[in-house]
This record gives structure tokens, sequence and C-alpha cells, in this order.
């Protein structure tokens, strides 16, 4: 497995390793997870190889998921990385691959209502990420063949206890009290509980079908507003506070791009004209196929996952979650935080 | 004598083009060439669509007109049913067929099409499907082929012009000789303007596609040829064989279906009523947004022919008109009890602050009027629309027109002028009987016909209407006149407009001998006897009374607007009358406990003397029967489930509704005696295709049969065809179930079902769980998203109304009581001041504009 540092593919690789799986992870840094480990850049194939000699399936989820940063990174991180990774594969032997994908590499900015998973798309991707994430499932699913079966995974929106992106971000705004809804706040967005995200790559890994991409998301649409109060309410706080009309908040956004890119900062903005598209249109999708395909149901209804979050919010320190590996433990009701 | 305008262009066929790829809808393998040698021993070469199937039930050759092609029947060539091939030549100089040196006549083009289809080695049996001018010549065909034929499919086309009329304006004017070669040859004026017709208008790409092969002026001169070819001129060289044609036509004793586009200038209601007098035997669809591309304006129409195929096969042929010998049914009954009161001097009908009319005097005047009818022309048949409001004068007007044997046209006015005149003129009225207004009416939506104008109005008036003659008048002249031979149980009696909720307005046919049921059916479920008085303040119910043999007043309120009803006007009805049995629908209901604090002890004492209330027209909460238990106390309290195809249908006490208690929808209770009730079962996807069941809980379309249900739709065949599709029972596009005590629980209608991915969700169960909540006003359960895989969302009115800044989503308190109450996931409540209704009970809640208006917000729109 690539790219076992965040909290899906450190939460992947321990539901591989607890089903008794061999599990080798490969990215630069140690990850303190109870499995081999090959250190090294994924675009580098040599390394690649290193990792995939001997392995039955690969799930190539190393990506670099941002905002900011120069197209240079995204391209060598998310084309070079996949390319590395396909050619490593094909030399290993390797029979079979779960390539992680994101349903922005066909999303071209309009809204999505019970959409299916188009095809990728680069030219109408709208940021660095989704255009590199759209070459490389281009790339990915070319090099699918019966001898080395490719299968993309788009999960969208992965959230949960000790997620350190989505989930963090927006509690530590409304801490500080600067999360506002952005519109009417009724745009339907569907999102993937974490577990139910691992459940769907272990279920991709174990079967053969190949050849296509798969959205993967709770199938629960809600009104965006509602997701924001429902982890806000889980870590204790009260909702967006306020709210912008859209102009504004996307006038706002593009001075904010203008001046990161002015000033060449590289730290998150505090708002793009990316994230006012993606608070202000629906984007659900329709899950018959996927799971279908699939044989996977998520197992953990948002509900259910909004209480493991107050769970985890309830039991851990106020302090942001660190460098650990909580094991998937939602399903056994409790949930711990290592490190 | 035509003179073709413009110098021959040459020919340039050599290299005939074909259709280029990428037009939406056209695969290239469809596209065949065929050379065929003219009757002039020349060679062209056809350009024809052939969908390649076998033709192992027949063949459907389908003929356009001008200035269009082969494409116009893309999506027959795609959907055609199995067995059938599908053959669509473009005509000589049109399309991608060759180009010509010389116009074509009428008679050339009916010897091209038979040379081509020889050609083609056609085998019966052959449907013609013909549009445009495409009719006259594949007509033409048609008659030189009757061995081959087996059956007309004919789209906006004429074979004539019907007498009085001066031919289609716009085709007159193409036809002058500057305007002619200007606009049909010089430019693509008339080519583009064909397919600009169209409201909403068709994609761009397809009117590109419509004017692709026409695209200079040579390829363009058979249009120009086509427009001359028109013979409106005594001497026109075409002239003698389109009357040939027209005049054979009644020889094609096939089956036929016409489907028309009612929206087009060109032909006209004219030209219909031309065509099915020369083909009694065809079969009518009006697809009413259709303009003049019919094909384009009603997509669906594929699915249409499919059935007609399909009964066509099973030699299950409907009879369109449905009447057997008239010499043979006996005598409608439908006046007898009118008739038995001859002479007495009690009050048949009261109009509260005006006059009362006794039944002797009824009687005469109906037989008065039916004579005076006579006279003015009304047959046996003939459809009168009454733009009356409910009055004795209305009542006597229709037992007038049932009298002489014609056909009451009933339309709301809620439909607004608009959905009015398209309802009336698609009844094919020809008899407008209204007040000054709705005279007035009648003049703004420009119906045909004669006018009787009903009460007084002046001379000078009554000539601004256009009216002929007075109804008082009428009855006068009628004294002296013949009484006409009364209808019979088999003729038609009354064409009944649907509210148009979902669309426009269906006009619902009954017989003498429907209604004589329904009357029955009304007596025996309510115990109506002679001894009862009716106060009709839903408007229907106050046509019964003379049928009934009882007596009726209507009580003073704008019956257009039955929440205008006070408690006051209500018993004031009921004392003018001794009246003790009330019809009312739930806005009235409504609007009279809104006004019960102004009765006085004397209205009360009358409102104590009814027996029986009838809440008609809309589901009924029980909160507002129990309340009405104060204004009437002595009132049996019943409410009785239908529509307009059949009414009644089931019905239900206060006590019946409390001891059904809860469950998902609302219990609308048995079946009356007589009336069979059946679900057909929705299968997973959704649809209501399993068989008929009478078995309890399953979830389906409910069916209704009896001998009181419609006759049919009037000139919709592919609606009829669907709603009758089980023998003897209709589809009431309600769904629910049936309880294991046999009661009978709506959940919905069809076009509301919420299709999720993990199965149907029915919304009046949610919307009355979400009701029950001490916040909630109203409700409506609503899917958003692609069929299949729709969400749920929950609109709701709370009890204290939003404000603006509230925005569309629901506080997060009430959002949860919501999804915790809903019973079924819901993705989103969104919160409203007040849910769209209908306008003639204003109580059905339009779910489609709450779910398009939902589908926008939660989309992300600010609505």
């Amino acid at each position: 497995m690539t790219g076992a540092s965040g909290m899906l593919g450190r939460r992947t690789a321990a539901a591989l390793t607890a089903r008794g799986d061999e599990v080798t992870v490969l990215q630069r840094r140690p990850s303190g997870l109870d499995c081999r480990e090959v250190l090294g850049d994924v675009a580098d194939p040599a390394v690649v190889r290193r990792a995939a000699a001997g392995q039955d399936a690969v799930v190539h989820l190393a990506a670099k998921v941002d905002v900011v940063g120069p197209w240079a990174e995204y391209a060598h991180a998310n084309i070079e990385g996949t390319r590395s990774v396909l050619a490593g594969c094909r030399s290993a032997g390797v029979r079979r691959l779960v390539h992680v994908s994101s349903p922005s590499v066909a999303h071209g900015g309009r809204a999505l209502v019970g959409a299916g998973a188009d095809p990728a798309d680069p030219a109408r991707a709208r940021s660095h990420y989704s255009r590199s994430k759209a070459v490389a499932e281009q790339e990915a699913l070319a090099a699918d063949s019966t001898d080395h079966a490719v299968l993309c995974i788009r999960p969208h929106l992965v959230w949960g206890p000790g997620d350190t992106q989505l989930v963090a971000r927006i509690v530590d705004r409304a801490r500080a009290g600067r999360l506002f809804r952005i519109g009417t706040g009724a745009a339907l967005i569907d999102t993937t509980y974490v577990s139910n995200a691992v459940d769907a790559l272990l279920a991709a890994v174990d079967s053969d079908r190949h050849g296509e991409a798969l959205v993967v998301s709770n199938g629960e649409p809600r009104p965006v507003a509602d997701i924001l109060s429902g982890l806000c309410r889980a870590a204790g706080l009260p909702g967006p506070r306020g709210w912008v009309p859209v102009p504004a908040a996307r006038a706002v956004a593009g001075g904010v791009e203008a001046m990161w890119w002015l000033l060449g900062r590289r730290d998150v903005p505090p708002l793009s004209r990316f994230l006012v598209d993606q608070l202000t249109t629906a984007h659900w999708f329709d899950q018959r196929h996927t799971r279908r395909v699939l044989g996977w149901t998520p197992a953990v209804t948002l509900d259910e996952g909004f209480a493991a979050l107050a769970r985890w919010y309830a039991e851990a320190a106020p302090d942001p979650p660190a460098q650990g590996c909580p094991p998937p433990a939602v399903r056994a009701g409790r949930l711990e935080r290592a490190g | 004598m035509t003179v073709r305008p413009t110098p021959a262009p040459h020919r340039h066929d050599s290299a005939a083009p074909s259709p280029p790829a990428g037009m939406p809808g056209l695969p290239a393998h469809w596209s065949r060439r065929v050379p065929v040698v003219d009757a002039a021993g020349v060679q062209h070469t056809w350009h024809v669509l052939d969908n390649g199937q076998p033709a192992t039930r027949g063949t459907l050759l389908c003929v356009h007109g001008n200035p269009t092609w082969s494409y116009l029947w893309r999506r027959l060539v795609a959907g055609a049913p199995p067995g059938w091939r599908v053959l669509a030549p473009d005509q000589l100089g049109m399309g991608w067929s060759e180009r010509l040196d010389s116009p074509r006549t009428l008679a050339q083009r009916v010897s091209d099409l038979d040379r081509l289809t020889t050609e083609l080695r056609l085998e019966g049996p052959v449907v013609v499907v013909a549009h445009d001018w495409g009719g006259p010549i594949s007509l033409g065909w048609a008659l030189r082929n009757p061995d081959l034929l087996r059956g007309l499919v004919l789209f906006n086309t004429a074979v004539s012009q019907p007498p009085g009329s001066a031919g289609p304006a716009l085709i007159r004017l193409a036809r002058m000789r500057g305007v002619r070669d200007l606009a049909c040859v010089r430019s693509p004026t008339f080519v583009r303007s064909a397919t600009a017709l169209s409201r909403p208008p068709l994609a761009r790409a397809v009117r590109d596609a419509f004017a692709a092969p026409y695209s200079t002026a040579a390829r363009r001169a058979a249009v120009g040829d086509f427009v001359a070819d028109i013979p409106f001129e005594t001497d026109h060289p075409s002239r003698s064989t389109l009357d040939g044609i027209a005049h054979d036509l009644p020889k094609l004793d096939v089956p036929t279906l016409l489907l028309w586009g009612p929206r087009d200038p060109v032909f006209g209601q004219d030209h219909l009523d031309d065509l099915r007098a020369r083909i009694p035997q065809a079969q009518l669809h009006r697809y009413e947004r259709a303009s003049h591309l019919v094909p384009e304006d009603a997509p669906e129409y594929v699915d249409a022919v499919g059935a007609w195929l399909a009964d066509l096969d099973d030699g299950a042929r409907r009879d369109a008109t449905g009447s057997s010998d008239p010499a043979q049914a006996p005598r409608s009954a439908v006046l007898d009890r009118l008739y038995d009161r001859a002479g007495d001097p009690g009050p048949a009908i009261a109009d509260v602050g005006r006059t009362t009319v006794s039944w002797d005097l009824l009687g005469r005047r109906v037989d008065e009027l039916a004579a005076g009818l006579a006279l003015l022309g009304v047959r046996p048949g003939a459809r009168v629309a009454l733009l009356v409001p409910p009055s004795a004068e209305l009542t006597a007007a229709a037992y007038a027109v049932w009298r002489a044997g014609g056909t009451v046209v009933v339309v709301d006015r809620g439909l607004g002028l608009r959905g009015m005149g398209r309802a009336l003129r698609s009844a094919g009225v020809e008899l407008v009987l209204g007040t000054a207004a709705g005279l007035a009416a009648a003049r703004a939506m420009r119906l045909p016909g004669q006018r009787v104008v009903v009460g007084p109005v002046a001379p000078a008036a009554r000539a601004m209407l256009g009216a002929d003659v007075a109804l008082a008048d009428l009855a006068r002249r009628g004294r002296a006149g013949p009484l006409p031979a009364g209808p019979s149980v088999d003729d038609e009696c009354a064409v009944l407009f649907t509210s148009g909720a979902t669309g426009p307005a269906k006009g619902v046919v009954y017989r003498h001998h429907q209604l004589q049921a329904q009357v029955d059916l009304l007596r025996a479920a309510y115990r109506l006897g002679r001894e009862d008085r009716i106060v009709a303040a839903f408007a229907p119910f106050s046509l019964y009374g003379p049928a009934l043999g009882i007596g009726s007043v209507v009580p003073d309120m704008d019956v257009t607007a039955p929440g205008t009803l006070t408690a006051a006007a209500l018993a004031d009805a009921v004392a003018a009358i001794g009246g003790n049995v009330v019809f009312a629908s739930p806005a009235a209901l409504r609007g009279v406990l809104a006004t019960a604090g102004g009765l006085t002890a004397r209205h009360r004492a009358a409102l104590g003397g009814v027996r029986l209330l009838i809440s008609a027209g809309a589901p009924v909460p029980s909160r507002l029967l129990r309340s009405l238990r104060e204004v009437l106390p002595a009132a049996e309290l019943h409410t009785p489930y239908g529509m307009t195809e059949a009414l009644p249908v089931t019905d239900i006490s206060l006590p019946g509704i409390e001891a059904a208690g809860d469950g998902d929808g609302v219990c609308v209770g048995r079946p009356l005696p007589g009336v069979d009730v059946a679900v057909s079962p929705l299968t997973p996807a959704g649809e209501p295709d399993l068989p008929l069941t009478a078995q309890p809980a399953a979830t389906g379309e409910v069916c209704v049969r009896g001998p009181h249900i419609k006759d049919r739709y009037d000139a919709l065949w592919a609606t009829e065809r669907a709603s009758a599709r089980d023998a003897g029972w209709h589809r009431t596009g309600d769904v629910g179930h049936l309880d294991a005590e046999g009661r009978v629980w709506i959940e919905g209608r069809l076009q509301h079902l919420v299709r999720t991915a993990t199965g149907v969700v029915t919304p009046v169960g949610v919307e009355q769980r979400v009701e029950a909540l001490e916040a909630v006003a109203a409700a409506a359960a609503v899917g958003v998203g692609p069929r299949g895989s729709q969400q749920v969302a929950v609109v709701v009115v709370p009890r204290v109304p939003p404000t603006r800044r509230d925005g569309a989503l629901a506080p997060a308190a009430l959002a949860d009581e919501v999804r915790s109450a809903a019973g079924v996931p819901v993705a989103a409540v969104l919160v409203r001041r007040d849910l769209p209704v209908d306008l003639r009970h204003a109580s059905k809640v339009d779910r489609a504009a709450v779910a398009s208006w939902a589908e926008r917000i939660l989309a992300g729109s600010r609505g």
C-alpha cells in the first residue's frame, strides 16, 4: 500500500493487517504502523518495484492532496507517482491494483445530482489536484488488463475521528468563530465515513472487477450546512455563525487566491473559489452500481458517524489529532487514539 | 399551371451527399441508397432510412412532408416494436434523395413512391405513417395498394380545404410567386421556419439537422415546388388528383390513428374535423402542447404507435366511438325522476335570494328549452359548452341539452382562459351556452359555434357578445316546436374536464347509462330519497338534484372559490329549502368553520336539521371533520373518494376514520356496493406493472371497476389506452393499498412516488407523520435526483412562518424532529411559508412544483 500516513491509509493498512493479510506500506517517512515498511518516493520506480515484489495486490493511495502549491508538485506526486506504481506493479508481476482516485476528476463545477462515475477529464478539472488525479486515473485505466487488473475507487469527502484534513480544519475554524455558511447552505453533499471507505477499499482488493472507476460514498447526501453543524456538534461547538452570500464569497475567494499567489504563500488559504463552488453546489452520487459491483454497503450511517466522532472528541483532549494510528474500532463501539 | 420561377438547377447528384455524421439520433447505418426508374424511364436515387429489421409483423412506411425529411421519423425508426420494419424515404428532390430537373405533381409523387416500394419489394402488411404533404402522397399510395395496407397513422395533414376555409394563411403567403421563390428557394426562410414553431424550441443541433440537406438554393428547389403544388385553384394540375384521394379516402376502411398537434398554424381544427369525417373509424390523440412537427414536440408518440400496433396484432381493436346501434338501446332514464314530478309545486331548485323553481316548472322549462335547442340546430351528439355558474338556469339548460340528445361540456374556471379554451376547442364544442361573463370569455377564447346567452342582457350587449339568442327566447320558441326524441342509454351525455393539476386538463366522456349508474350509486350510498333536500356547495353536485328526484339549493357563494362559503350562507341555504344533506369541499368547510362565530340562533337551528354532510373533492383531515360537529351537531360526516373519471368509489364516515387510525396513507373507506377496487402492485423499480389484485398490503396503482366509471378520455387515445389497459377497469393514477378489512388507503399520486436506491417511498404516510408534529402546519414529501437514486426531501410549513432571512433550510431542531418522525431516511428538511395547491380544491398539494423547487434549492441555487 502506498501512502499509509493519512487517516484513510492508516485505517486501511490496519484493517488489512487485522484480517490477516501481510501488508507492506510505502511512504516517505516511517508510519509507526505494525507492518513491513519501504521508505522512499512513490515516483521512483525502483522503490515501488522493491515494495511491490511478491505482493498479490497493490493499493495506491499516495497523493498530494492540497489547494496550494505549483502544478509541478502535483504532477510529480500524482501523475509521476501513479506511472511509477503502474510500472512497478507490471515489472513485479502484481496482478491487481486498486488505484484511489477522486470524484473531482470528472467534475466540471456543475451540480452533481445522483451522478454516476463519469470518465475522468483533465480538461474540465478545476484545480491542480483534480487535474493531476484525472490524468493519473486515465493512465491507470489505460494500463488495465486481465493480467494486471486496475480498479479505480473514488471516495468522496472521507471524514472520521483523527482526520486532520476536513474535520480538523472545520472544527478549528468553528472554534475560532470563523466558520460561515456560504449561500443557502442547502446544497446536498454526500460524504464518506472513514470506516466505510476502508471497507470499500478492502472489497475492491477482493473483487475481480477491473477497468472502471467507482465513486464510493455513504449515499446519504445532506445539506452542506447540516453536515457542518453535525461536525461542529460532534466537537461540542456551535455550528456555522452567520452567512455570506455566494457572490461575496466568490469575490473574497478571488482576492485571497490573488494574494496567496502574489505572496507565494504555501499554507492553506482560508477560502478559494474552488472551495466556494464545492460548498455551494450539490455533489451526490448514485451508489447502486458501486454497491452491486463491490458487494459492499456502508456499515456506518452518517448519524452513527457523527456519534462516533462525538465520542472521540469527548474522550480525546481538544488538542489537534497527532501522529498515531487509530485502529478501526468504530464497529467495536470504542475509539482509541494511539500515539 | 405552375411555372418554375428559377432556372432549373443542373443535376449534381452523381455524388449525392449523405447525411453528415453526428446528427442527433441518426446512426449512419440506417441510410440506404435505392435507385429507382420513374414512369418516364429516368433513374433517380432515393435516400431511405431503414431499421433493417425483418418485417415479421409488417412494415411502417413513413412519409414526410415539406420542408422536412426522413429525419422526422428517427425516433420511430429507433423505437418501433419488434417485428416491424421501418422504411422512411426522402421524397425525390428532398432530404438526401436525388435532386430533380423539374417540379413534380402530386400524381407523379404517388407514382414515384409506388415504384420505390416495388423496388424495395415491399410486402404487406403495411402501415402508412405520414405527416404534412406526405399525407396526400402516401394516401394516394395506399389507395393504389389496398391489399398491402393494414393501417394508417396520420399526423397533422389534410386532403382538402374544408368548406369555408380559405387555406392556411401561411401557406397561401408562401405560395405567392415572389414570396415563394424568395422564402422557399433563394433563402432558407421556409426551411428554417418549419422547425421554429415548437415551444419549447427544438435543440439547435436538431434544427440544424433538419436544414442540413437544404443548404443551397439549388438543393431547395423542390421545397418551392412542393409549395407550388398545393392545389388551391380549381384548375391546378394536382387538383384532380387530390380531390380523387379525398373522395376515395372512405374506401380505406383500415384502422387509423390520428396524432394531432393543435398548436399548428398550418393545419387547424377544420382540417382535423375534415379528416375525421372522411375516416370515421379513426382514433384520435391530441398532444395538447404539440405544434406542426408533432413527432418533434411529442416524442412519446413512438409509444402510442407501438401500443396501437400491438392492438392491431391482438385484434383487440377498440371501437373509436364505442356506440352501438342506438335504435336497439333503451331510452335514458336520467330525466325520469324529473318527469315523475310533473305537476308537483314543490321546490326543485332554489337560488338563495332569487328564484325558486318548482318541479312542475322545471319539467316544462326543460322541454321548452330542448325543443328550442333542436330548432336552433342542436342534433343528437352535439356538444354544448355550459359557461354558467351553478343556478336554476344551469340545471334547466343541462337537462334540456340531454333531452335534446346533446352532450354537455363542463370545464373548471380554475383552468384559466387559456386552459379552458384549449379544453373546449379540443372537445369540438358546437354551441356555447353562457352568462354575459361566460360569453365574453368564449369570445376571448375564440371558441367556434353558436352562442346562447343566459340571464338578462341588453340587446346591444347581446350583439357585442355575439349571442345568437337568449335562453328565455329559446324557451319561448320551443313552446311551439316539436320535442326531440329523447336520448338512449348509450348516447354520450357529458364531457367533464379534469382539474388539470398534472398537465393539460383531460376531457372525460360519460354516456347516459354511466350517469344513471352514478345517480343510482349516490342514492344507494347515502340513502337519498324524495324527502331529502340537497345543499350543493360543491359545484358538480348542483346538477344531480333533478336526476335524483331531490330538491336542491346552491348557497350564496363564489363556487369557483370554495373558501368563500360562510357559515351563515350555508345556514341560509339550508333554511331556504329545508335542506338536510350538504355537499361541500374541504376548502368550503374551512370557510364555514372560520365564520361559525357569526351564526345566529336561527342559523344554528337550521343547521341542526342537517342529517348528512358529504365532504367531497379532496381528502378531509379528521381534525376538520371533528370540528364540524359543533356547527352541524346532528349530521353524519362522510367523505367519499373518487375522481372526475369515477365518482364515488369508496366512502368513509368520521367514526370510520377514527376506527381506522393511523396507517401508511389516508384511509378512504370501503368500496361502495357495486364498485370494485384493486391495485396493480409496483415493481421494485416503482412501476405499476404487476397483475391486479385485491390482496391486502400490496402497494400499487389503485384501479376501479363499476357501472359508473368513465366511458373514455376524449381525443386522447393513448391516455385512454393506458388508463384502460385492464379491460373494464380504470387506472386512477393514485397509489395505495387495501387493508385486511377491505379498506382502501391512498398513499399518493403515481407521479409523486419517490424512487430511492432502496425502494419506493409513497409521500402521504410521511407527510401525515410529519404533520403530526406540533411545530408543523403542513408538509410535502418529494423526491430529488434521478429516478431510482432519488433522495427524500421533506418541505414543511412551520407553525411559526419562516422569514426571508431564515432561508430555505430548516433549523437544526426542526430538521431533527422531522427526520425522526418521517419513518424513512430524509436527506433534507426545507421550510416554506406555504405549499402550492390546485385551483379547484385548493387542497391538493402540487408535489411536482414542490419537488422542482426543492431540486433547485438542494442543487445549490438560491431558489
